[in-house]
C-alpha cells in the first residue's frame, strides 16, 4: 500500500517548541514539502529569524544560518551573492521583518535578490510574550497596547506585501493563509512557486502567510483560526500582489 | 615582483584584499574610506566578484555574516559612526566564530564628530565593541606598505582562528598616497572551511549551522569558555609590535598608526638634543603587546602614550607597566593631529620634570 502522508524529508524528526495549535508548524511543513518536491534540499541554506521560529535551524534538514533580529534578508544576500548556486531562503516573523528589519527586507526586495522569503504574519510578538507588532490590528489588545491598538496613538498596521509590490525589484509576492485546508493547499502552491522562482533565477519572491498565536491572543486554536478569517483577512486581503510572469502574459 | 606603485591607502587595502583572495565586499559610503568600496566596485566585477552597496552598515555587516558563513573571504569597511552600527553584527560574527576582515578608517567623534583623522575608537575596537564577552583581533598599520601586508595577515588570522579581524586605520592613512609593493603571496596552508553552509551536497551527512544562540546557560558558558581559550591562544601567539631605541631609553613612548610616525619625527629631534626617548609601537592593539612594556618598565624612568584621542590606549599601557613607573599621556582630539613639536615639548616636560624631581 502506498503511503499518502509522511513527514517531508526536509523537516527534521524532532519535537518542536511551538505551542499547541500554532500555525508556525503548518508553515514549516509547507516549506519542507516545497524543498522536497523541488529536490533542492542538498543545495538549500535557510536563514532563521529571531522570533518564535528562532530554532528553525534545528527543524529544517538543510544547512542553516541564524540571523540577528530582522537581518535575515541581509544574511541571505551575503550567502546568495557569494554562492549563487545555493537556494537561499529566510523564514521571518512580523516583528522581525516588518519592524526591526524593515530596511533589510525593503532593500533586498528592491535589489531583486534572487532569494525566497517566508513571512509569517501573526500580528503579534509571539516570542517575547505578546507585545504589539507593526502588524497588530487596530483595536487588538496586546501587552503593550493594553487598551487596544489606537491608530491615533500607535499608528496603523503595515501591509508589507502591498508595500513591497510597489517596487520594481520583486518577481513574486503573494499573501496566503492557513486557516482552512483549502487555503493550506493554496499556501503550499505559493511557497513552492517562491522556491521554484529562485531555482529558475527569476528573482526575489516573498510569501506572506497569515498565522495564529493562540497563546498570546488568549484564544483556543479554533478561535484563533476564526480570528484570522474574520479580522485579519479583511485587513490583509489574500492574493497575488506581484507576479512578473503574469505581467508578461498581460502584454 | 618588486614593482612599487603609488597608491592611496584606501585603494591599496582593496587591491591587497583582492590579492588575498577576497572577491566580495559589502559596504556603505562614509568619509574618509569611500575610495575602498569605490575601488572594489570597479575591480571586483572584473574578476567575477561583487561589491554590494548595502542599505546601511547594519545590513553590510550582516551580509558579511552570511558570506563568511558560506565560507568565502569577505571584507567590509567604514568609519567611526558606521562602525558603531556594525557592532551588533560583529558580536554575532564573533559569537558564531566567522572569519572576516573589517576596516575602520577612524574619524573624530563622538556622534557625527568630524571627518578628520582620529584614534578615538580604540576602546570600541579592543574591548569587543558590541555586547557579550568577545574579542576582535585588531591590527594597526602605520604605513601604506604595512597596511597592504596587514591585509593578507588579517585574512589569514581570521581564517586560522575563525574570528573577526579589524584593521584600525585613520583618515590620514586612508587618504594619503605612498609607494607600495604587492609582494608575492605565499599560499597559506589553512584548513578547509568544513563548517561553512555550502549545501549538504558539499558535505553529505552533516548539516552545517551558523549560530550564536545557546539557550541553556551551561551550554552558553561552555561556548564562552571555548571562546576564551581561543582568545588566550591568540594572545599567546599573535602579538605584533615594533620597538625603536627602547634599550637605552629613559622615556618609552607608546603610539600606533599615524601617531607613531609623528612620534618618530619627534624622537629624532629629541635624540639630537640628548633626550633618550624610545618607542614601542603596538601593531596588534588586541592582543596588546604587554610584554615589551613590562620589560621596559624594569629600566626606563617613565612612559608616555601619544594618541589622537583623549586617552584610551594609555589605560593598556598602565596595565602593562603595572604601577612600576609613571605613565603620562599626550593627545589631540577632534581631527587635530599632534605635531612633532608638541610631542617633543611633552618629552622635555617629562624628562626635565624627572631631572628636577
Ligand atoms: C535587537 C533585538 N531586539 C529585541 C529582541 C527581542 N525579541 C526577540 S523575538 C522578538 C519579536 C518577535 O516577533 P515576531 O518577529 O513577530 O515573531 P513571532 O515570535 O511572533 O513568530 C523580539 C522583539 C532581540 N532578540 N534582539
Ligand atoms: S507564542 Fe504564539 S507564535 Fe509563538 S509558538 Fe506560541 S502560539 Fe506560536
Ligand atoms: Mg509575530
Amino acid at each position: 500500500m502506498a503511503k499518502v502522508f509522511e513527514r517531508p524529508k526536509a523537516l527534521a524528526d524532532v519535537v518542536t517548541h511551538y505551542c499547541p495549535g500554532c500555525t508556525h508548524g503548518i508553515i514549516h511543513r509547507l516549506v519542507a514539502e516545497a524543498i522536497d518536491e523541488l529536490g533542492i534540499v542538498d543545495r538549500t541554506v535557510g536563514v532563521a529569524p529571531v522570533g518564535c521560529a528562532v530554532l528553525a535551524y534545528d527543524y529544517f534538514e538543510c544547512d542553516m544560518q541564524e540571523a540577528a533580529h530582522g537581518r535575515a534578508p541581509a544574511v541571505c544576500t551575503g550567502i546568495k551573492r557569494v554562492r549563487p548556486d545555493l537556494i537561499v531562503f529566510s523564514y521571518q516573523g512580523d516583528g522581525d521583518l516588518a519592524s526591526i528589519g524593515t530596511a533589510e527586507i525593503v532593500h533586498a526586495a528592491a535589489r531583486g535578490e534572487n532569494i525566497t522569503v517566508i513571512f509569517v504574519n501573526n500580528g503579534i510578538y509571539g516570542m517575547t510574550g505578546g507585545q504589539m507588532a507593526p502588524t497588530t490590528l487596530v483595536g487588538h489588545k496586546t501587552t503593550t497596547s493594553p487598551y487596544g491598538r489606537d491608530a491615533k496613538v500607535q499608528g496603523h498596521p503595515v501591509r508589507i506585501s502591498e508595500m513591497l509590490a510597489t517596487l520594481e525589484g520583486p518577481a513574486y509576492i503573494e499573501r496566503v493563509s492557513v486557516h482552512t485546508p483549502q487555503l493550506v493547499n493554496r499556501a503550499k502552491q505559493a511557497i513552492k512557486r517562491a522556491f521554484a522562482n529562485q531555482v529558475e533565477g527569476k528573482g526575489f519572491s516573498l510569501v506572506e502567510v497569515l498565522s495564529t498565536c493562540p497563546t498570546n491572543w488568549g484564544m483556543t486554536p479554533v478561535e484563533a483560526l476564526q480570528r484570522v478569517a474574520n479580522e485579519m483577512v479583511p485587513y490583509y486581503p489574500l492574493g497575488v500582489f506581484k507576479d512578473i510572469d503574469a505581467e508578461g502574459e498581460d502584454k | 615582483m618588486g614593482e612599487r606603485i603609488l597608491m592611496k591607502g584606501n585603494e591599496a587595502i582593496g587591491e591587497a584584499a583582492i590579492r588575498a583572495g577576497c572577491r566580495h565586499f559589502f559596504g556603505y559610503p562614509i568619509t574618509p574610506q569611500n575610495e575602498l568600496p569605490e575601488y572594489m566596485a570597479r575591480r571586483l566585477p572584473e574578476i567575477g566578484g561583487a561589491m554590494v552597496q548595502a542599505e546601511s552598515e547594519i545590513a553590510a555587516i550582516n551580509m558579511v555574516y552570511g558570506a563568511a558563513g558560506a565560507g568565502v573571504r569577505v571584507m567590509t569597511s567604514s568609519s567611526s559612526p558606521g562602525i558603531s552600527l556594525k557592532q551588533e553584527g560583529l558580536s554575532y560574527i564573533a559569537g558564531a566564530e566567522l572569519p572576516c576582515v573589517v576596516v575602520n578608517m577612524v574619524r573624530g567623534g563622538p556622534g557625527l564628530g568630524g571627518i578628520q583623522p582620529a584614534q578615538g575608537d580604540y576602546w570600541q575596537a579592543t574591548r569587543g565593541g558590541g555586547h557579550g564577552d568577545y574579542r576582535l583581533i585588531v591590527l594597526a598599520p602605520a604605513t601604506i606598505q604595512e597596511m597592504v601586508d596587514t591585509v593578507q595577515d588579517a585574512f589569514d588570522l581570521a581564517d586560522k582562528y575563525r574570528n573577526p579581524v579589524m584593521i584600525l586605520g585613520d583618515g590620514m592613512l586612508g587618504q594619503m598616497m605612498e609607494p607600495v609593493e604587492f609582494r608575492e603571496q605565499t599560499v597559506s596552508s589553512l584548513a578547509e572551511k568544513e563548517w561553512a553552509t555550502t549545501g549538504l551536497r558539499n558535505h553529505p551527512g552533516r548539516r552545517n549551522v551558523i549560530n550564536s544562540l545557546y539557550l541553556q546557560p551551561d551550554k552558553l558558558e561552555e561556548h564562552n569558555q571555548h571562546l576564551q581559550r581561543k582568545y588566550a591562544e591568540i594572545a599567546a601567539n599573535e602579538v605584533r609590535y615594533e620597538e625603536v631605541d627602547v634599550e637605552d631609553a629613559d622615556l618609552v613612548v607608546a603610539a600606533y598608526g599615524t601617531t607613531a610616525r609623528i612620534v618618530r619625527s619627534a624622537m629624532e629631534e629629541a635624540r639630537r638634543e640628548g633626550l633618550r626617548v624610545g618607542l614601542i609601537r603596538p601593531i596588534t592593539l588586541w592582543p596588546f603587546p604587554v610584554e615589551p612594556f613590562a620589560r621596559a618598565a624594569e629600566r626606563a624612568h617613565a612612559f608616555l602614550s601619544v594618541e589622537m584621542s583623549a586617552g584610551q590606549m594609555v589605560e593598556d599601557v598602565r596595565l602593562a607597566v603595572n604601577g612600576k613607573k609613571p605613565v603620562y599621556f599626550y593627545g589631540r582630539t577632534g581631527g587635530m593631529v599632534p605635531t612633532p613639536e608638541g610631542v617633543l615639548a611633552k618629552f622635555r616636560e617629562i624628562l626635565e620634570g624627572k631631572h628636577n624631581g
